[in-house]
């Protein structure tokens, strides 16, 4: 009998107040509410407050995705998290989150691929479960993009937010997960970075995030739409059976010319870029949770996953939930 | 020829909600038609599905009006 990964419950968490574009005004940044709602579509983001990590916003998701699972953190045999902003340099935020549920003896590390990281986290731990070795994961993506933002530049510091989301995943006799892709080019590291790191007790290089947005944009289109195709072509469907589509929550314009490519109308497709900005590898299970406890997305439905970030990086998850 | 012209101010209208009867071969995608700076990304993506060809970034770059890439497709179409 063959095992696969169903999803067992999923939790979110935002920091805070939204913040607007308005405030990010207030506060001096030289924008505008149109320039970026035009451009981006995002009219708001969450930030974390002083000292808040990312192990301990993972940890607010972890917490309600094992309460809707119905599962003691104890009973988890696998956690990764997958983010960009660790609260150290080690030990991993996997392990700073298990010690914070109480957990102790699963198998816990940090999966790094930005802002796909969530997707690539998903796919691994769907193998691990589907090689039989590990029944029960925890699969987080967290991230304060906000403390590698670098707030003079308002190309870059308008278009991210902080955040945490969170799934559980469970052995089963049923699908579950259906096919995963993932995919990166190293060629292109230069488009999307933080290209700095510690050594001799302080940073070298560049610690702020830096990006050649129109290149991400045209590179993220056309990844995402031949990564969608791989993977329900995998799952032996066509794109146009999925019922929701939950893309990497950069850019409305981005999510906007994938599902025209796919050939999906926006009443399928699940968006939170306006209101949560990009929360790197924290959208794509923030936007999962709220279109689950809002009760879009039911039990039976198919669902494809998309990441895309730098490395480059790109993948996609196809479930039925 | 004719129809490579009609086929691109198709794209351009589409690509930037213009009427195609405002597209003039000598329109700048940013002063006469209102483009940002991705919708020129968006519309150079638009061509190279149409006419099934791949402009690389520093052409992409230099293609700024109609009859620029009009000029690209014309000068590069297999």
């Amino acid at each position: 009998m063959s095992i696969y990964s169903r999803i067992a419950g999923v939790g979110s968490y935002l920091p805070g107040n939204p913040v607007s574009n308005d405030d990010l005004v207030a506060r001096g940044i030289d924008t505008s509410d149109e320039w970026i709602v035009t451009r981006t579509g995002i009219r708001a983001r969450h930030l974390a407050a002083a000292g808040q990590t990312s192990s301990q916003m993972g940890r607010e998701a972890a917490e309600k995705a094992l309460a809707m699972a119905g599962i003691d953190a104890a009973e988890l045999d696998l956690i990764i998290v997958a983010t960009s902003t660790p609260d150290y340099i080690f030990p991993s935020t996997a392990c700073l989150l298990q010690g914070a549920l109480g957990n102790k003896g699963a198998t816990a590390f940090d999966l790094q691929a930005v802002c796909s990281g969530f997707v690539y986290a998903l796919s691994v731990a769907d193998k691990f479960i589907r090689s039989g070795t590990h029944k029960k994961a925890l699969v987080v993506g967290a991230e304060t993009f906000s403390r590698i933002l670098d707030w003079k530049d308002r190309g870059t510091c308008v278009l991210f937010g902080d955040g945490a989301g969170a799934v559980v995943l469970e052995a089963s006799a049923q699908p579950g997960i259906l096919a995963t892709a993932l995919h990166a080019d190293g060629s292109q590291v230069g488009i999307l970075s933080v290209p700095g790191q510690v050594a001799a007790g302080q940073v070298t290089g560049d610690p702020f995030l830096r990006m050649e947005g129109q290149a991400v944009f045209k590179t993220a289109v056309r990844v995402l739409a031949d990564v969608a195709e791989e993977c329900c072509t995998a799952a032996g469907i066509a794109s146009g059976e999925l019922d929701w589509l939950i893309p990497h929550q950069a850019n409305i314009r981005i999510i906007d010319a994938t599902s025209k490519k796919l050939g999906l109308s926006r009443d399928k497709v699940v968006v939170t870029v306006d209101r949560h900005g990009n929360t790197s590898a924290a959208s794509v299970p923030l936007a999962l949770d709220e279109a689950v406890r809002d009760g879009r997305i039911q039990r039976g439905q198919k669902v494809l996953l998309e990441g895309v970030g730098g490395g480059f990086t790109w993948g996609a998850v196809l479930f039925q939930f | 020829m004719d129809n490579i012209v009609e086929r691109v101010k198709k794209i351009v209208a589409e690509q930037l909600g213009v009427n195609e009867a405002d597209i003039k071969n000598e329109s700048s995608f940013v002063d006469d038609l209102g483009a940002d700076s991705l919708d020129t990304v968006e519309l150079v993506m638009a061509l190279e599905e149409e006419f099934e060809c791949e402009i690389p970034d520093e052409e992409a770059e230099k293609i700024t009006s109609v009859q620029q890439a009009i000029d690209y497709i014309l000068a590069n179409k297999k």
